[in-house]
């Protein structure tokens, strides 16, 4: 599929005026006023692009793929597997072969988890999370822990909600899989998943990194990590939903057992069993969600397009911006759980996931006031109950900062946030 | 448009700032539920003293967002005093009149059919009738009451008077 995508701008002129009218979404008012869509940490708007190139399947080349010799068949297949090799070279995969489609980051999570996790781990051995996880890298750790009498261990945080380090040889003592996020959904910390990979690396321990919240954000590169299996998603990074990937090592991949079994994922079927196919397809079973793949490389074209390293340095100025604003603004009244700034020690430790408290006023009332002034933003648990419990809090307001976010989306956010409080001032 | 007026009535406001029967009970006598919302993580713990077959009095506990606790502290004042049955018709009033299938969910045409004070005998209750043109709040209204709907069930259990 041919995707027009413009050209790369140099850092630090980063058009968002030009940028937000190629979301269709961010057009439209609510309440009588324009949107300031501020959740994109739950899922991302979607850029004109990626809406046409889903339509242009549908409308040119649908054809189920790896099936017909037809013609439209085959193209289906070459934007499936092109989509695969964009994917590749946008995490800074070694090989095409290594990424597997699935649904969501979930259920990446869960592949590892069902097919790795049940191959390779046994009772006693101790699977290592952190307490910034998402529940998706919780659950599926806990089931295995429940069937096989696998130890869940937890990495802590500190009091800015970043992990907090300091007992890390002792808690990978026995330590056989480190679970960990590479962006927090909650506190916005960015752990440092190279330290962590090596030091899990020296005790023989394989590293599996959900990069969920990081991939849409930052510049990525698996290899630099040196992770073994990493989980993405494609509707937090412009792309549509139901479609995600894991980009897991070779060798570790070839090992594993199918996950799912049905159409595609075999080289083989009698009626004595079935022959598993080779990597990537041993993990695709069933028909692939192909035109949400396909809008998923336009997606990545636009990233591409703009330059990851662009788009980190806008969000990491927003980022600024609304910290200094909101502690302008608000002073005592505003408490941001997470890193208090953008950049410690010469590194960025911070994304633009801001989980605020304000005053007494509980989340859910924040943005349903926040609502009225078109703010949407997240109030909840965010899925990270564990975390939660740490942060002394039953949940948060969160408002996620994007590529077509800027400073009068912070602007617009912090009016509402006044508005909020005098509304419920008693 | 449903406008925020429409959710946040001053009598809800109220019970958020001044919750009533707000508290504990001793268990036991007393019976105590819990009840969760799995979405926002707001909790409640509905204490029940059942007396006779009548709720002498009620505690609330947890913490959560302005209109679950003050659906909960209408509630408390709603059903303190009543037998178990009448606390059933009460909260059998209420979850229909939160319930979106009675409405419709037509975008902002889910007015109520009739929003008078006084119109389904609930009283104050009526004030929560709102919430209902804000459907992902209506598990908020209703946590305490399902939570109620549980504890009913286990002080019958525990009352040989029943």
């Amino acid at each position: 599929m041919d995707t027009e995508v413009s050209g790369k701008p140099p850092v630090g002129t980063f058009d968002v005026a030009a940028l937000k009218a190629e979301f269709p979404l961010l057009q439209r008012e609510v309440h009588g006023r324009p949107i300031v869509y501020l959740d994109s940490g739950a899922t991302s708007q979607k850029p004109q692009a990626v809406l046409d190139a889903m339509d242009r399947y549908y409308a040119e080349i649908n054809a189920n793929v790896h099936r017909g010799a037809y013609h439209i068949a085959e193209r289906a297949t070459m934007a499936v597997e092109s989509a695969r090799a964009s994917l590749a070279r946008f995490l800074g995969a070694p090989s095409a072969e290594e990424v597997v489609f699935t649904k969501n980051a979930t259920e990446s999570i869960n592949l590892v988890a069902h097919s790795w996790g049940r191959t390779n781990l046994a009772e006693g051995d101790v699977v290592l999370l952190t307490m910034l996880e998402h529940h998706a890298n919780i659950v599926p750790w806990q089931q295995l822990a429940a069937e096989r009498g696998v130890e869940v261990r937890w990495i802590p945080v500190d009091d800015q909600g970043r992990l907090d380090l300091a007992n890390l040889d002792a808690l990978l003592h026995g330590v056989r899989l480190l679970a960990v996020t590479a962006a927090s959904n909650v506190t916005g910390a960015l752990p440092p998943i190279r330290r962590l990979a090596d030091a899990a690396h020296a005790v023989g321990a394989t590293v599996l990194v959900d990069a969920s919240q990081w991939v849409p954000h930052q510049p990525t590169d698996v290899t630099g990590w040196d992770a073994d299996f990493v989980a993405v998603t494609g509707h937090k990074m412009l792309g549509p939903t139901g479609i995600g990937a894991l980009w897991g090592r070779r060798e570790l991949l070839d090992a594993m057992p199918p996950f799912l079994g049905g159409g595609s994922m075999i080289q083989n079927v009698t009626v004595d069993g079935f022959t598993p196919a080779e990597v990537p397809t041993r993990f695709e079973a069933g028909t692939q969600p192909i035109a949400e793949i396909v809008g998923w490389h336009a997606a990545i074209d636009v990233l591409d397009g703009l330059g990851m390293e662009a788009v980190a340095a806008h969000e990491c100025d927003l980022t600024e911006y609304a910290l200094r604003t909101l502690a302008d603004r608000f002073g005592d009244d505003l408490a941001i759980h997470g890193p208090a700034g953008v950049v410690a020690d010469g590194a960025v430790v911070r994304g633009g996931t801001l989980s605020l408290a304000y005053r007494d006023v509980h989340p859910h009332d924040l943005s349903q006031v926040l609502d009225q002034h078109g703010v949407c933003v997240r109030a909840g648990h965010h899925c990270a109950k564990p975390l939660m419990k740490v942060l002394g809090v039953n949940a948060t307001a969160r408002a996620s900062l994007y590529l077509y976010n800027d400073e009068s989306d912070v602007d617009a956010l912090a009016d509402a946030l006044a508005d909020a409080g005098d509304f419920f001032a008693s | 448009m449903a406008g925020l007026e429409d959710l946040y009535r001053e009598i809800i406001l109220d019970h958020y700032r001044n919750p009533r029967n707000r508290g504990e009970l001793e268990v036991p006598p007393a019976t105590m539920t819990e009840g969760f919302n799995p979405l926002c993580g707001d909790e409640i713990q509905v204490y029940l003293q059942v007396t006779d077959g009548t709720i002498s009095e009620v505690r609330i506990g947890g913490q959560g967002c302005s209109i679950s606790q003050s659906s909960a502290s209408m509630m408390s004042t709603a059903v303190v005093g009543k037998s178990i049955d009448e606390a059933r018709d009460v909260l059998r009033q209420f979850k229909e009149m939160m319930s979106i299938h009675e409405h419709g969910l037509e975008g902002d045409d889910a007015a109520p059919a009739d929003d008078r004070p006084g119109a389904s005998g609930l009283g104050d209750l009526e004030a929560l009738r709102g919430v209902v043109k804000f459907p992902v709040r209506i598990k908020c209204a209703t946590l305490g009451w399902n939570t109620l709907d549980q504890a009913l069930v286990l002080s019958e259990a525990g009352s040989p008077t029943e």
